[in-house]
């Protein structure tokens, strides 16, 4: 890949099983969120491909997204609609859900004292918590996480663990990139360094 | 789990669109208080003879709706392209081309249907006679209808570049300019007293062509700028 005119991500290759962690690794500007975005299908690959279940995920586009949660570096939220608003509306427009499964996904990540608020009045942190709610919410089996630690506090950082943890103990996949080292409970995470 | 279909993806994003739209009153209004304005300087400026200003009131109108309705435009998709809620929506599984429909009908829902509702009272300050009333407000409906649907194109395009606003206005508004002509004509004609159908059914066929091949040519704009 190019990116501007440095070439970034020469012969990378990454596969992911069902059940593992795989953390992405390397200082600032090799790439990790390229290769991420890439990875999610919205970058295309300048050669090579990316598959899904044995089969490239361009021509299994409808299949592939139903399956992937994507958390980008931006939240994906709206400021001016509250945490329940942002949820409702994001995820609704992908699957059918109710308000209790909202409030207990909230409740799970220690927010729900925030339904009713503005995104924009919630810390970074809390912001944070609020784009891994919907991540959750998607109940897709494929997560590609970007720097999902990003302003998050000691308690923050083990409870995202914590959710990768189940996510790969229930059979889920997990694609992350993140500078600190990686503690997952149950697993161990297999780390591809960029450089 | 069951996925959303079509029509309950796009009422939901339609819904959220309006109520962002509501919560941001101020953006709202923008397009329809600068129409309100122009047009009510013109017979300020000009003379208050009715007759005069007949004659001029088909391209007022029209012009003046054309540039208020250009000025929300750039606001289609930019929020959600710099907070990241497009990179979703593009992920959610849905169709691009049915999403871009969705917002551009939201966007012209808060754009472009006001200017039409406040028309009558604009074609009035005017002089326009009450029996060209509904030809102003029929033309203005499909103008800003072609306006939202062939200015997503633009907006979709210009998203990943720094102050797009000029760039934008550049590439939409020579395509709009067939619309200006058949519009303010056919104004013009019902002023005049004849009938105005031969350039509303232009205007009408343009609309058509916009509606139905915008949100593709959109859809791809989007994936381009997303890049």
């Amino acid at each position: 890949m190019w990116r501007g005119d440095r070439h970034v991500l020469r012969n990378v290759s990454i596969d992911v099983l069902a059940g593992e962690v795989v953390h992405v690794a390397g200082p600032n500007g090799t790439g990790k969120t390229t290769l991420l975005r890439v990875l999610a299908g919205l970058l295309p690959a300048e050669e090579g491909y990316v598959g899904w279940r044995g089969r490239p995920i361009r021509s299994e586009r409808d299949d592939f997204n139903a399956e992937m949660a994507y958390l980008g570096h931006e939240n994906a939220l709206k400021g001016d609609l509250t945490s329940f608003e942002n949820l409702h509306y994001s995820i609704g427009v992908r699957r059918h859900l109710d308000g209790p499964e909202i409030d207990a996904t909230l409740d799970h990540l220690g927010i729900l004292r925030c339904r009713d608020l503005p995104a924009r009045v919630l810390s970074a942190g809390q912001r944070r918590r609020l784009a891994m709610s919907r991540i959750m919410l998607l109940g897709a089996s494929l997560w590609v996480l970007d720097e999902p630690f990003t302003n998050l506090d000691v308690a923050g950082v083990a409870l995202f663990s914590g959710l990768i943890g189940d996510h790969v103990a229930a059979g889920g996949m997990a694609i992350l990139a993140a500078h600190q080292g990686l503690n997952v409970p149950g697993t161990t995470p297999r780390i591809v360094e960029l450089n | 789990m069951q996925s959303t279909g079509l029509l309950r993806a796009g009422a939901l994003l339609y819904a959220r669109d309006l109520k962002l739209a509501f919560r941001r009153w101020e953006q709202v209004t923008q397009p329809v208080v600068f129409f309100l304005m122009v047009t009510t300087l013109f017979p300020l400026a000009l003379s208050p003879d009715t007759a005069q200003l007949r004659e001029v009131a088909a391209g007022i109108v029209w012009v003046a709706a054309l540039l208020s309705a250009l000025l929300a435009l750039e606001f289609m998709f930019r929020s959600d392209y710099e907070d990241g809620t497009l990179e979703q929506l593009v992920l959610s599984g849905q169709p691009l081309w049915w999403l871009s429909l969705v917002k551009a009908m939201a966007h012209w829902t808060v754009s472009g249907l006001p200017l039409v509702v406040a028309s009558p009272l604009v074609a009035a300050s005017l002089a326009v006679p009450a029996a060209a009333q509904p030809t102003v407000m029929v033309s203005l409906l499909l103008g800003t209808g072609i306006l939202s649907f062939l200015g997503a194109v633009g907006a979709g395009l210009t998203l990943g570049v720094r102050r797009g606003s000029v760039l934008l206005s550049l590439l939409v508004l020579p395509l709009t300019m067939p619309a200006l002509i058949f519009g303010a004509r056919a104004v013009d004609m019902a002023i005049m007293g004849d009938s105005s159908r031969g350039p509303l059914l232009l205007l009408a066929a343009m609309f058509i062509l916009s509606l139905t091949l915008g949100p593709f040519a959109t859809s791809a704009a989007l994936k381009v700028s997303m890049e």
